[in-house]
């Protein structure tokens, strides 16, 4: 077996050495009943090329988004990502290392940490940021054990904004925890109204920007509004190239910021691994849940860094711990920081900037189609169009032609009669040609 | 004044009806560098063996708890610049917070300094 | 200064006349600053063309402060992260005996696999119609799980090891619900050996903790689990092996008791690759247990992540587990997304599916491996852990005397005592001669813990020499050579880095200076 250097002789050494005559001797903790006598029923081992072939078949069957007119995005997008990201994080040294628990040898993924938290805090505008989290959803539900750990209050009022995923995450750890949860009522036309439901028991308000449906928020209302009652603003995002042209949370008020990371650096992965983005306030830095990367000196007083104040970690806490997280998105972290270094302010503007005319032209290209009508006023790089038929199964009708055409809303809101709406993503990849297929092809399959 | 000690080496020195907490010498140097305390509101109430305080050395995160019950007159605000006093002079400068008694006996269940040193020969 | 004239690994085998370079750098080893010291935010390594004059939909909420990112150019942002990366070891570059963290060889074939467009480049919403071969690779990994472990369902998608104990947790907490019971039954045990991720896990499912202690064996004793078992118990969290690197030999005993007392068996899998085509967890009663893929099937750590935890269930759990999961019917696969489709389901843990590009890379060593190879890896593994045991057991002490391990073997600080010296010591004396130290004080059941998992990965002549090195540095510290200790590392990147002052005063991002 390829990946296996011990031949039968070194075995057999080895285990005189050790002073048994048989492997077995070595399990023989494992009750003499429940030990496996023969092998799994499970196939026997394949070479390099025949796994090639079984992986590649499988591959085969799917429909690549760089192969087709793409415009799925609703908390995933599809960015280019330089081959230079690539190549990096598949250096040794960044692939197969752990975390950095012995600080003198991993000095290597300790700054790459230290300058990704530089980064998210920049990007966010907050005080600081953590070494990641596994995904955006998950970021949320630790900033909303934060905040009710910080009020000592425990009901998070989660705006008809936030991804429908994210809402039902929380909703899942807040029924474990016993904590109360309000999930307001789709917010097509972000018009919701945070006034009348935020009291002296709510912790949090969950608000995303650019939220579920595309709309800009300005959250400096809803920041005033916690502020008023002491509950805290989490705001949240799905699309952080959306940062180098959006206000940042951190500029209207938001305490906790939990975003999914995702759009720079890493590729779609059909879901993960992705990479959860965490920032808060100076005040709040002691409740923030995940690894911290901070700067010290070493016994030469040179600069270093080390992994720090990790008393409020599970391997110290255990049960009182801040959070349950052990691992971050370590490699999906370094992917995004060194694509946020290639870009830079300037290029990260620009981005954006080409995302937001792209999506502008679609939603000009679809706003004149007969029978379709585009709900948002703002958006960034993805919106939502209402149109005649059913938005399920007019998307699946597109793929069947070739067109990844969007997300249908009741595929994440059933039974919401939200059965029109679509949400369209364009990003940087999109061009004009890839519009004009997406607007006919739309236009082929309506009901009108 | 009277210095009485915990099983949990807190230790109380109690001046007119008002105690002074803290830990004590041997609890700092089994936690190591202490980088952070944690501490109550003034004015909160406590009850004798509940934890009123937290420490955070680098590798370490301990409860402290109240060795007598009462109220929470005070707290030493030089720790949160300055957690290394808690090292350097534990029953000095680096006290923790001031408790008002509310029941004076408790003291009787604590142990005295002798009994103190006698049960950490045990312990160590 | 530690530095004593006696021993000064500086000067050996290094009789050169600089002993500071201009640079700071010492030959290959070089010094780098951070991006914001080097770049500029006006520079960027990415050519885009602005987009042509368009109106812009961003009513009010445009950016008007930079996010203060410098730029780097393509060349230079290279260079930064190759020289960063020199400064770290790995596994491609020697031993990383990190006990309960496996670290074993990452096959790179599963790199070029999951990155297949396919795979790659497929998006979590499209339709499913699109991404059939993805979901086939999901059922057939799952089809792998189940039969390696015994088990009737898998749940794919917690996003590391921790996510499945917590989703494990949640299926429990769902199951006692679902019989009426939750007030009554609250209370986990875990033993006072376990991960600290076991009792934040339960903790973070809602349930309250409390502690088993270990017989002097390091294993659990049925008869003070039984003692604990009350009606307010709801399930034990047992890693088995153990985190001592043992096999809990009572552990059908323990998983009747705990059926029997109304409660639920959760297993930590992290140290399934001990075991695996050599007994089947459902055979041994467990009801859930995560799987690190990123342990058992050789994803990359990554510096620390990500990961992927899929938990196999039993029977009496398997309709609680979380959305989504896969069905396939005459039309292909089919995701269950929804808890209106699946009513028993404890709900969602993560948005989409799971660590599709873990899976895939976990797929792919286990074609490679097989049923025989997957089996001659757990043997393989254990071998060598029982092999640097037998070898070092003379001069290091063992918490359990002279007893066979699995997969890694725990030695403790018994024998270094009399030197002064302390684990740490040992563990950063190892770094000069090149070795990445084993787990040190975990776990925490054992004073001063160093707990070596060599993996099936190292051949018997890099077992050798790293049992060698051990056999020299444990000879020197009984000699009191101390300063080979106690300033040690003196031939890494950095010395030992003030961690006090770190977290006295967090420095948790780069500031401009004087700004």
């Amino acid at each position: 077996m390829r990946y296996l250097p011990l031949n039968d002789e070194d075995r057999a050494d080895m285990l005189a050495r050790i002073g048994v005559s048989h492997i077995d001797a070595l399990f023989a903790d494992i009750p003499k009943a429940k030990r496996l006598e023969q092998d799994l029923d499970l196939p026997s081992r394949k070479t390099e090329m025949e796994v090639e072939r079984v992986l590649s078949r499988l591959a085969a069957k799917n429909v690549a988004a760089g192969s087709v007119p793409f415009f799925v995005g609703a908390g995933a997008y599809k960015h280019h990502v330089p081959a230079t990201v690539d190549h990096l994080i598949q250096r040794s040294e960044f692939l197969t290392s752990y975390t950095p628990y012995q600080p003198e040898i991993s000095q290597g993924t300790l700054q790459t940490i230290f300058e990704f938290q530089t980064q998210v805090a920049g990007l966010t505008s907050m005080d600081a940021a953590n070494a990641s989290m596994y995904d955006g959803s998950t970021a949320t539900v630790e900033a909303v054990a934060m905040a009710h750990r910080i009020t000592k209050r425990r009901k998070a009022i989660l705006s008809g904004g936030l991804h429908p995923h994210y809402a039902e995450v929380v909703g899942t750890y807040s029924a474990m925890s016993g904590d109360a949860v309000v999930v307001l009522p789709p917010d097509l036309f972000a018009a919701e109204n945070l006034a009348g439901v935020v009291g002296d028991e709510t912790s949090c308000v969950v608000v995303q920007n650019p939220d579920f449906f595309g709309n800009l928020r300005d959250l400096s209302g809803a920041a005033a509004t916690c502020h008023a009652k002491g509950a805290l603003l989490i705001a949240v995002f799905t699309e952080v190239v959306s940062l180098g042209l959006v206000k940042p949370p951190g500029a209207m008020g938001a305490d906790i910021v939990a975003g999914e990371g995702q759009s720079i650096g890493n590729r779609l992965n059909f879901g993960g691994p992705y990479v959860g983005l965490f920032a808060t306030k100076s005040k709040y830095l002691r409740q923030m849940p995940g690894r911290l990367c901070g700067e010290t000196v070493d016994a030469s007083g040179r600069r270093g860094f080390v992994l720090t104040l990790s008393t409020r970690e599970q391997h110290i806490r255990r049960d009182k711990a801040t959070s349950n997280i052990c691992t971050n998105s370590g490699l999906a972290s370094l992917a995004f920081s060194i694509h946020l270094t290639l870009l830079g302010d300037a290029g990260l503007r620009r981005l954006a900037r080409v995302n937001h005319a792209n999506a502008v032209a679609l939603a000009d290209r679809l706003a004149a189609v007969k029978g379709v009508k585009v709900l948002n006023e703002t958006f960034f790089n993805e919106f939502t169009i209402k149109i005649a038929g059913d938005a399920a199964e007019v998307v699946r009708r597109m793929a069947e032609q070739g067109v990844l055409g969007g997300v249908p809303v009741s595929r994440l809101l059933p039974d919401k009669g939200l059965d029109d709406l679509i949400l369209a993503a364009s990003t940087e990849i999109n061009t004009d040609a890839d519009r004009v297929i997406y607007t006919k092809t739309l236009q082929g399959n309506l009901s009108c | 004044m009277t210095t009485r000690y915990t099983k949990s080496h807190e230790y109380v020195r109690v001046e007119a009806e008002t105690g002074v907490v803290g830990i004590t010498d041997y609890a700092q140097a089994q936690l190591g560098d202490v980088v952070f305390v944690e501490l109550p509101p003034a004015g909160q109430n406590v009850s004798k063996g509940a934890g009123v305080a937290t420490v955070e050395s680098v590798k370490a995160a301990s409860e402290v708890n109240a060795p007598v019950s009462g109220e929470v007159v005070e707290v030493n605000s030089a720790l949160a610049d300055s957690p290394g006093l808690v090292n350097e002079d534990p029953t000095g400068k680096g006290w923790f917070l001031k408790i008002k008694l509310s029941d004076a006996v408790e003291l009787e269940s604590l142990m005295d300094e002798d009994t103190y040193r006698e049960f950490l020969k045990a312990v160590s | 200064m530690l530095m004593q004239q006696k021993f000064d690994p500086q000067a050996v085998g290094s009789e050169a006349p600089v002993a500071k370079t201009f640079t700071g750098n010492r030959g290959l080893e070089t010094e780098e600053g951070l991006i914001f010291e080097t770049g500029r935010p006006e520079n960027t390594g990415v050519d885009l063309d602005e987009p042509l004059p368009f109106k812009h939909r961003l009513g009010s909420l445009e950016r008007q402060e930079p996010a203060g990112l410098p730029g780097l150019s393509e060349p230079e942002s290279m260079r930064h992260y190759v020289r960063l990366s020199r400064l770290n070891y790995a596994i491609d570059a020697g031993i990383y005996p990190l006990g309960s963290c496996t670290m074993k060889h990452n096959p790179r074939l599963n790199e070029a696999m999951a990155r297949l467009p396919g795979f790659a480049d497929i998006h979590p919403l499209q339709p499913q119609s699109t991404v059939q071969g993805a979901l086939e690779l999901i059922a057939e990994l799952a089809h792998w799980l189940m039969v390696m472990t015994g088990m009737d369902a898998v749940a794919m998608s917690p996003r590391a090891g921790a996510h499945g104990e917590a989703c494990g947790m949640m299926a429990i907490k769902a199951a006692i619900a679902a019989k009426g019971e939750d007030q009554a039954r609250k209370i986990v045990l875990v033993p006072e050996s376990a991960h600290g991720t076991n009792p934040a896990s339960a903790a973070v499912a809602g349930f309250e903790v409390r502690t088993v202690p270990a017989r002097p064996d390091g294993t659990l004793d049925p008869a003070e689990v039984m003692r604990r078992l009350g009606p307010d118990a709801a399930a034990i969290m047992l890693t088995n092996p153990n985190t001592c690197g043992l096999f809990e030999k009572d552990v059908v005993e323990l998983a009747a008791l705990v059926h029997e007392a109304g409660a639920y068996f959760y297993c930590d899998g992290a140290n399934f690759n001990a075991i695996m085509g050599k007994t089947r967890p459902g055979d041994l009663g467990v009801d859930a247990m995560h799987i690190n893929l990123h342990k058992t099937f050789s994803t990359p750590h990554g510096g620390g992540g990500p990961g992927a935890g899929p938990v196999v269930l039993s029977s009496r759990l398997a309709p609680f587990a979380p959305v989504p999961f896969l069905r396939r019917d005459k039309g292909g696969f089919h995701l269950v997304e929804h808890k209106s489709e699946a009513p028993d389901s404890f709900g969602r843990i993560a948005a989409f599916h799971g660590q599709m590009g873990m899976f895939v890379r976990a797929f792919a060593y286990m074609l490679s491996h097989g049923a025989d190879g997957l089996r001659q890896a757990a043997e393989d593994a254990v071998l060598n852990a029982n092999y640097v045991r037998a070898c070092l057991k003379d001069l290091m002490s063992g918490p359990f005397g002279d007893r066979l391990c699995l997969h890694e073997v725990l030695f403790d600080e018994t024998w270094l005592r009399p030197t002064g010296l302390t684990t740490v010591d040992f563990a950063k004396a190892m770094i000069d001669e090149g070795f990445h130290p084993m787990t040190i004080y975990f776990p925490l059941v054992v004073h001063g813990a160093m707990l070596i998992e060599p993996t099936e990965s190292e051949s018997k002549a890099s077992l050798d020499l790293f049992i060698a090195a051990l056999r020299d540095l444990a000879l020197a510290a009984k000699r009191g050579e101390t300063e080979r200790f106690v300033g040690a590392p003196y031939l890494a990147p950095r010395r030992r880095l003030d961690e006090t002052r770190a977290a006295r005063n967090p420095i948790l991002k780069w500031k401009k200076p004087g700004g």
